[in-house]
């Protein structure tokens, strides 16, 4: 357990797994050095890792809280700490402190609900997380539909846990699409706001948990809002560059909230609240 | 109320920094700074010090940890040593606030270890301002600087300085240089210190800025002041130099970094500001993109963000710095004028 009495003082995780996902994402499997979580999440949760030397970077929880053996991060290529962070071997030491902002409300607002996640590239990764949680307390929810592309089939992220559990599960609905067309790919193509429209959902009893790129979000938004979405029954998770994640340091702060604490996690009517800055 | 006669200062300071390290204001070639008291050494008469007093708990640059590394592994090693104790002689009533403001960012849940060790070792005598400068507006936020706040507030009169302990901490304090500074029994010590009490609230009155008021500001006007007009005319000429919250005792801003020394790695903290462009950017994007919403937000934290999390309380307490540092003029009382007066005027 990170120690939340030094807040800033990180503990020692140990990188014991490492997964190529895509050309630029690696998946890490991390525990601490003596083999064990390094602290209990909730689903949509974040960490800091880091490299000392190099510097920390904020990162969601992409595996369950329901596993209880280890924490795995989907990190994408993209600076110095991530290009480090890539360079490793199985086995090396990193930093890791948190758990750090507020998780989606699994138990409150969701529970009882159809679910429909729509993610784009990276964004799946705060997604895994709550989609893995609602499949482990499959009872507690309804029809769930997942809804996730990439600009290709070689960047669509955990695609064997995606083709080999989610989509074989009773009631858990997979629609994949890739930006353009590409040799051995026979699924949908085309956008993700695009495609949500096509598909089509009802908004009965339903959440939305939207996580990508501005640009997905933005268009994703509009269409489910065709749709007759209310804002009030769709969430998303913000991206603000952080430093302390204890809502000290001013980096991620957004009108009156900081979004490492009370975020990342928002709901769409929440966001409306907050003056156009993210 | 104790008293000690401005000839026998020298000896009090010496007894107190016998107890514990003392910081006093003296005069340096850059204006007033608080320096470690030594035998000898001259309090300024400056009104203020040019940096604020946050320094003390909030230094610009500490080292928080560091590392050593061996093959894959990392040892984390916490460097700090126990705080000593110390007290700060002549904190103004605007910079005793600030920490006020401080606390709350840095003591909430959960809280900042490092500035929260400092704030407990940390006695502060304040002193009460005989003559407030044209620049100050401490009273703009409920300030007064005749009654100041701190462990042990002082009032300085031509020929003596009067002290009373306002919290245990000033009391023990006190009661260790006892007889350097004994109790005032029956002296002149009331009479004295309401004079000078009455001299000030006089002054205060009279200054430039004394009917700046907060009253269109507060927690919940961002919609009123986000999209507001003026803040084109008022950041135009910003330079983005950070200077205004560099001197500001209430900005609380910071950055941490990794530096490798060779021999070993250290990850330390320094300040930040909002003003500077590289403080919200990200791979993904830019959420602010031009100086104006850099100095937008600056400003809107102070005077909505802030109180808004905050009971109210502002993040500004009138100390008057950023009026006289900042290289083109601009400055927390220029936005407070212009802002929701429908126009780009920036007087
Ligand atoms: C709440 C949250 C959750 C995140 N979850 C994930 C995740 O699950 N997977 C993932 O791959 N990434 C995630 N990120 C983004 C990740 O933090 C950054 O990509 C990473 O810190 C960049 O570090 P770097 O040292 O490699 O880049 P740098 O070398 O520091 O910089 C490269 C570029 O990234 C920008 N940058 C630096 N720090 C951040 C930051 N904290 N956020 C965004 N951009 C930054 C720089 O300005 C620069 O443009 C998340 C960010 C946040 C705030
Ligand atoms: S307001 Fe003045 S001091 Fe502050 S960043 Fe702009 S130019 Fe510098
Ligand atoms: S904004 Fe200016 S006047 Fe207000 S506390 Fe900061 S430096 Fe002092
Ligand atoms: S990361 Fe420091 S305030 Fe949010």
């Amino acid at each position: 357990m990170a120690d939340m009495k030094e807040p800033l003082i990180p503990a020692i995780g140990e990188v014991v797994d490492i997964r190529m996902d895509t050309p630029d994402i690696k998946t890490f499997r991390v525990v601490t050095p003596d083999g064990k979580k390094a602290f209990d999440h909730r689903p949509g949760q974040c960490a800091m890792l880091s490299v000392p030397g190099v510097g920390e970077g904020m990162f969601s929880i992409t595996s369950s809280p329901t596993n209880t053996e280890y924490m795995e991060f989907s990190i994408k290529k993209c600076g110095c700490v991530t290009e480090w962070l890539h360079s490793m071997e199985v086995g090396q030491q990193i930093t890791i402190r948190g758990p750090y902002g507020n998780p989606f409300p699994v138990d409150d607002e969701f529970a009882g609900k159809n679910m429909l996640f729509i993610a784009g590239g990276v964004g799946l990764a705060p997604l895994r997380s709550v989609i893995n949680y609602c499949r482990h307390y499959r009872d507690r929810y309804g029809r769930i539909d997942i809804v996730y592309g990439s600009r290709s089939k070689d960047d669509l992220l955990d695609y064997q846990e995606i083709i080999n559990e989610w989509a074989v599960d009773e009631d858990v609905h997979v629609h994949l699409t890739i930006d353009r067309e590409q040799e051995g790919w026979d699924g949908h193509v085309g956008f993700v706001p695009n495609y949500v429209k096509e598909l089509g959902f009802d908004t009965e009893n339903r959440i939305a948990v939207l996580c990508g790129p501005p640009i997905m979000i933005k268009f994703t938004l509009a269409g489910l809002c065709e749709l007759g979405f209310e804002k009030t029954q769709m969430y998303t998770t913000l991206e603000l560059r952080m430093k302390c994640g204890i809502g000290k340091c001013g980096r991620c702060n957004v009108g009156s909230k900081y979004v490492c604490k009370d975020g990342p996690v928002f709901r769409f009517d929440q966001l409306d609240e907050l003056p156009d800055e993210y | 109320m104790r008293k000690i006669t401005l000839d026998r200062l020298d000896e009090f300071f010496a007894a107190v920094a016998g107890k514990l390290k003392l910081y006093i204001p003296v005069d340096t070639a850059g204006g007033a700074q608080f320096q470690q008291w030594r035998a000898g050494a001259k309090m300024s008469d400056a009104l203020n010090t040019t940096r604020s007093a946050k320094d003390f708990f909030f230094p610009q640059t500490e080292n928080l940890m560091e590392f050593k590394t061996e093959g894959k592994k990392i040892e984390i090693i916490d460097v700090r040593r126990e705080n000593e104790d110390f007290a700060i002689f002549g904190v103004r009533a605007c910079d005793v606030r600030s920490f006020d403001v401080l606390d709350r960012a840095f003591l909430s849940e959960p809280a900042d270890t490092y500035y929260q060790n400092r704030r407990e070792h940390g006695v502060i005598f304040s002193l009460a301002c005989s003559k407030p400068a044209e620049t100050c507006f401490c009273g703009t936020f409920g300030i007064d600087p005749a009654n100041p706040k701190g462990d042990i507030v002082c009032y300085k009169t031509d020929d003596a300085i009067y002290m009373e302990a306002k919290t245990e901490k000033g009391a023990n304090l006190m009661d260790s240089v006892s007889d350097i500074v004994a109790e005032d029994e029956g002296g002149d010590g009331e009479s004295a210190v309401n004079a000078q009490k009455e001299i000030i609230s006089e002054r205060m009155k009279k200054l430039p800025l004394a009917s700046l008021s907060t009253d269109k500001f507060g927690g919940d006007k961002t919609a009123k002041f986000f999209d507001d007009p003026a803040w084109k005319s008022l950041s135009e000429s910003c330079l983005g130099c950070g200077t205004c919250t560099f001197v500001c005792p209430t900005c609380q801003c910071y950055d941490i970094k990794d530096f490798n020394a060779g021999n070993g790695i250290k990850r330390f903290r320094c300040w930040d500001s909002c003003m500077y462009s590289e403080f919200t950017k990200m791979s993904a994007g830019q959420p602010r993109l031009t100086q104006l919403e850099r100095f937008r937000q600056r400003f809107m934290h102070k005077l909505v963000y802030y109180p808004a999390n905050n009971d109210g309380m502002f993040s500004c307490v009138g100390c008057g710095r950023c009026l006289s540092k900042c290289p083109i003029q601009m400055n927390i009382v220029k936005v407070m004028k212009n802002l929701g007066e429908g126009g780009e005027n920036n007087g």
